[in-house]
């Protein structure tokens, strides 16, 4: 099992395989190599009651939140990066709509540390954080403990296993070893915290030459890839494309009130050159 | 040479940048905080080591950089890491001097709120973005610098959610609490620039921009506001300070 090939597949299918209704996901990828279109067949597919998982929830997660694929969202900063609020997100949080949204909020440092420890197989993660702030009182999976050597109080969070893991790449060879680089964020342990993972590429290559800082994720590790290029649009691939800063702007508007992102909804469900 | 013609927000970012020394390392925010860090490099401080959350350490963008995604950090960097590493090797063991932060609110002892407005967590009156890498930026750099627009909806009595903290409720907090930095040391604002009081904590209005008076910065403040007996004067932006923050502010507008 553990050195079984990734499978090359479309994105449909990997998406109807691979993540069932209920299951806990994240699409990681720290405002670089955004897994959106993989988003987007999410929602087209109409998966519902996910716990979606992110540290850094932007467009395509005001988009899923939007079009009620969501009860719960594990986070630690929600924004859309450089231009503003995430109505959607907000409109779930403040107004309950299109239906209630739980929360379960962290800092960065205490949701990465939460895919290291799943990652490594440990039940928590031990780091300096949260003290004296007023996070752990609304946040469960946050406690205090005690080192067994020096006895100072520290803070523990739980390893979050996810069940399934999608992150953008810029590539993949024909076995399906992934490469991405650039900032490379917190993807490699988010498919390490996975039990299972899907990884979108901008194109399949015969050989992954070296790339300065490059992540390798091996075949064996990950459960699908899918050939999506321009699937991390309307963020960055490194290498490959820029980010259009247009369509974060745009994105306030269409997301701003209910009836403009509903025909956007339409627009998506109906596969009309899905807009972003 | 002084120039006349120029916004009380250019002031504050010009404020902030000066309050970066050369030489440092600097772990920036996007927004307020990276267009000052940004324009402190093109000025005085060649050798600020920018290092961003997204896991470019030591970045040299030449233009400012749309989101802490934008590829041009990884590109100019001196090295690049994933977030667990930035967070674990470089900023928990204080290895970076300063933090430079922005709020939605700030009090009396300089704590932040950057995750909800209104008194119930659970029915905010309006949900903000949330706490991404600030409270242990708050807890572990050497100092923090923030920089926030003043007024009395943003410096307010208590905040309604403590995000990242300042000095808590006064002296001795951060060391009651095992916060190894040292906490906020300025809070530049478009008005002036306020420091704690070395005995009680409390933000004081140490520096007034040109223009302002110490009633104004008063009626912008939510409690109190105690005034230092020494009140300076800012400098007024220069014209090279001007002319390079322009070219980078251009930078973003154009992308």
């Amino acid at each position: 099992m553990r050195t079984q090939s990734s499978r090359i597949v479309p994105l449909s299918t990997a998406v109807a395989e691979l993540l069932h209704d209920g299951d806990t996901v994240a699409l990681e990828g720290f405002t670089h190599l955004i897994p959106v279109t993989a988003g987007h067949e999410v929602i087209r597919q109409g998966r519902r009651d996910l716990t979606l998982v992110r540290l850094t929830p932007d467009i395509v997660y005001d988009q899923l939140i939007g079009a009620g694929c969501a009860r719960k969202l594990v986070f630690s900063w929600g924004g859309n990066p450089g231009v503003g609020s995430l109505h959607r997100f907000r409109d779930a949080i403040q107004n309950r709509w299109p239906e209630p949204l739980e929360i379960e909020e962290h800092s960065h440092a205490g949701l990465a540390n939460r895919y290291v420890a799943a990652a490594a197989g440990l039940p928590f993660a031990v780091m300096r954080g949260y003290r004296g702030t007023d996070l752990p009182e609304h946040t469960a999976t946050i406690a205090p403990v005690t080192c067994p050597f020096t006895g100072e109080v520290l803070t523990a969070v739980p390893a979050l296993e996810l069940d399934v893991a999608i992150v953008h790449a810029q590539r993949a060879d024909r076995e399906g070893n992934v490469q991405m680089w650039g900032l490379t964020g917190v993807q490699k342990e988010a498919v390490l915290a996975a039990k299972r993972s899907l990884v979108t590429v901008e194109e399949i290559v015969d050989e992954l030459d070296p790339r300065p800082n490059a992540v390798v994720l091996p075949k064996w590790v990950v459960s699908c890839v899918s050939v999506v290029p321009h699937g991390a649009h309307p963020s960055y691939a490194h290498d490959y494309y820029e980010r259009d800063n247009a369509y974060y702007r745009e994105w306030d508007a269409i997301s701003r009130d209910r009836e403009t992102f509903g025909a956007w909804l339409d627009e998506l469900r109906q596969g009309v050159s899905a807009p972003a | 040479m002084i120039c006349d013609d120029w916004t009380t927000d250019e002031m504050m970012t010009v404020a902030a940048a000066r309050a970066l020394p050369d030489g440092v390392a600097c772990f920036v925010g996007i927004g307020l905080p990276s267009t000052a860090a940004n324009l402190a490099r093109r000025i005085h401080a060649p050798e600020l080591v920018l290092i961003y959350e997204a896991g470019a350490i030591g970045a040299k963008p030449g233009r400012l950089p749309m989101s802490i995604g934008d590829g041009i950090l990884a590109e100019t960097a001196d090295a690049v890491v994933t977030v667990p590493e930035i967070f674990n090797y470089w900023l928990q063991p204080g290895r970076i001097e300063i933090g430079f932060l922005g709020a939605a609110q700030i009090d009396r002892y300089a704590n932040i709120n950057t995750t909800v407005i209104g008194p119930d967590y659970a029915n905010p009156k309006v949900r903000l973005p949330g706490a991404g890498g600030a409270p242990e930026i708050a807890a572990s750099c050497g100092e923090v610098v923030v920089i926030v627009r003043q007024s009395t909806r943003s410096f307010v009595e208590r905040v309604d959610f403590v995000t990242s903290v300042g000095y808590g409720g006064g002296p001795g907090d951060r060391e009651r609490l095992g916060l190894r930095g040292g906490g906020p040391t300025r809070v530049i604002t478009d008005l002036g620039v306020l420091e704690p009081d070395p005995e009680t904590c409390e933000l004081t209005l140490t520096e007034v921009h040109p223009g302002v008076d110490a009633d104004q910065a008063r009626e912008a403040t939510g409690w109190e506001l105690a005034v230092a007996d020494d009140l300076r004067a800012s400098a007024a932006p220069t014209a090279e300070e001007l002319d390079a923050l322009r070219e980078l502010e251009r930078s973003v507008a154009a992308a």
